[in-house]
């Protein structure tokens, strides 16, 4: 094996291992700063001995065992120092007997339960969301400071310091290494799905002519998904999310024109949808139903995905379907764009009429008042309705709005077909 | 990226011969392990080619060959697609698997598969090539 092949294999076991890597050992050391710079100083030494060895045959046990005679050495470094300070020195040496002990001891059937707590953790509301990204993809993610910089856009210096910050404030805060009690369970949980969404979303709003580490994200996020959804099986809102994301994917390869502009779903060539993905994601949805009771957001947003990846065309959506579904998520988790996404659902299930009427609930909303979609919808209801006239300035409204060249190209040639009688 | 991982026949492969109890418990546990990384898409074992069939072009024409088809290497015995972060991972997944006892030969082909980007070059190409 060359350097370089040495190298990139052991890129790779880092991927594999880090994760539970530090897991274990945060179960360890009751602390994720502390635990990811040992798995640091392991990863340090593999690099100098494997070279030459050779990458072992379980390599996440020789790193845990590497990791772990750190952690014993600098525990007895740190005890020698305060030995010199304190006239504690036999009680210090009986600690460090025991403290040997527990390493020795740590079972590693529990890495599942670790892995979960360490998201959990990473995720932790005292962060802000940058932080707990950050976090998140390095401690879970495995990315190097270097490739979630790249992915988000800001200097490396930026996100090291974010990391760095947050481990502090986790500590100064004394965050329990564990999974939160059932009482907070619910809003902990809430906030991980929101960092791995949000991780997705990034990914998957990135266009064609980004860096490619920004769509990448997509799969990163996947990944954290559905390794949650092994985690935490029992609950419904992990497989939503899983579900959402995976559907969501699948329509990557049709999301870009060649010219690498965006084509909206109804447009797309569903012959590009990737099937693998859609079938994982029904999987993932009906593993959220199957668990029972309603649906939370994430599932019901999967399931209007669902209904879309469902049909062949276009023109066989089941939107009757999908107006119930946006009914109840209207009522779960409203917003705004929830309300107009409703309105086009309900217009293409019972007519235009039907769906103006909620159109104009929402002209006078603030947070849309920019939003080019809004009077594009409008237009295209009022188009139908035969109100030409009409139809014509919410068209050119929205093209005004929208930054997209094609787009306002597309949004001008319906104002002009529409304003001919 | 994604990789179709390929697992080469051999000849208990092809004389349909089961593997036995212990083999399949560890292989089991070793799906186990890719679905809980998050690196599983899609899993498949194959019947022997003796149950296949391949379909031969030439020109206008199409023939319809039934198997057994000879060079047990060059088949396919079952197949993976796994999400990796790149393909030097799909080699360490792929030295973890268990081994069936008793036989001491074995080939895994690991083959990535068509992105996005590529898709949409190659895409470009043509139509610019179809636009003169």
């Amino acid at each position: 094996m060359t350097d370089t092949d040495t190298q990139r294999a052991i890129d790779a076991v880092w991927r594999i291992e880090s994760a539970r890597l530090i897991a274990g050992l945060a179960h360890i050391v009751r602390d994720v700063g502390l635990a990811e710079d040992l798995a640091q100083d392991a990863l340090v030494i593999a690099l100098e001995r494997w070279p030459q060895t050779g990458i072992p045959n379980n390599p996440g046990a020789w790193l845990m065992a590497t990791a772990k005679h750190r952690a014993i050495d600098q525990w007895r470094r740190n005890s020698r120092l305060e030995r010199k300070h304190a006239a504690l020195g036999r009680e210090l040496e009986i600690e460090q007997e025991i403290a040997q002990a527990n390493f020795d001891a740590a079972p590693d059937d529990d890495v599942g339960d670790d892995l979960l707590r360490l998201m959990f953790t990473a995720c932790h509301p005292v962060l802000s969301m940058e932080a707990r990204v950050a976090l998140t993809l390095r401690l879970l993610g495995g990315l190097t400071t270097y490739e979630i910089a790249r992915a988000f856009l800001v200097p490396e210096a930026t996100v090291a310091q974010r990391i760095v910050r947050a481990k502090r404030t986790l500590a100064e805060a004394h965050v329990p290494f564990e999974v939160p009690p059932k009482a907070e369970r619910a809003a902990r949980l809430s906030s991980v799905l929101e960092v791995i969404y949000l991780i997705f979303n990034e990914g998957y709003t990135a266009t064609a002519g980004d860096d490619w580490m920004r769509p990448a994200l997509c799969e990163d996020a996947l990944r954290l998904g559905r390794i949650l959804a092994e985690l935490a099986p029992g609950e419904p809102e992990v497989h939503g999310l899983a579900a959402l994301m995976e559907i969501q994917a699948s329509r990557i390869r049709a999301r870009v024109s060649p010219s690498g502009e965006p084509i909206p779903l109804l447009n797309q060539n569903r012959a590009r949808w990737d099937r693998v993905l859609i079938r994982r994601g029904l999987a993932a949805l009906a593993r959220a139903e199957a668990l029972g009771g309603a649906l939370g957001p994430y599932a019901l947003q999967a399931a209007i995905a669902a209904c879309h990846a469902r049909a062949p065309t276009a023109g066989e959506t089941d939107w009757v379907r999908i107006a119930a579904l946006y009914d109840a998520l209207a009522e779960l988790a409203p917003s705004p764009v929830v309300a107009l996404n409703r309105a086009v659902a309900i217009s293409m299930a019972y007519g235009p009429a039907a769906g103006l009427e909620l159109v104009d609930d929402l002209l006078s909303e603030p947070s849309l008042k920019h939003y080019h979609y809004l009077p594009s919808v409008r237009g295209d209801l009022l188009a139908k309705l035969g109100r030409g006239d009409e139809a014509r300035v919410e068209f050119e409204r929205a093209a005004a709005l929208t930054r997209n060249t094609r787009e306002r190209e597309l949004l001008l040639e319906r104002a002009r077909a529409a304003g001919k009688p | 990226m994604k990789v179709m991982v390929f697992i080469k026949g051999d000849q208990p492969s092809e004389a349909g011969v089961l593997p036995d109890a212990a083999f399949v418990a560890a292989m089991t546990a070793y799906n186990e392990q890719l679905v809980k990384a998050g690196v599983l898409l899609a899993s498949e074992g194959l019947y022997p080619s003796a149950m296949g069939k391949r379909v031969k072009f030439s020109g206008s024409k199409a023939t319809v060959i039934d198997g057994p088809f000879t060079e047990a290497k060059e088949l396919i015995a079952g197949f993976w697609m796994w999400q990796v972060k790149s393909i030097d991972e799909a080699v360490e997944w792929v030295k973890r698997l268990p081994k069936p006892a008793g036989v001491d030969e074995g080939e895994i082909e690991i083959r990535p598969i068509f992105e996005t980007p590529d898709f949409i070059a190659e895409v470009q190409a043509r139509e610019g090539n179809a636009n003169g």
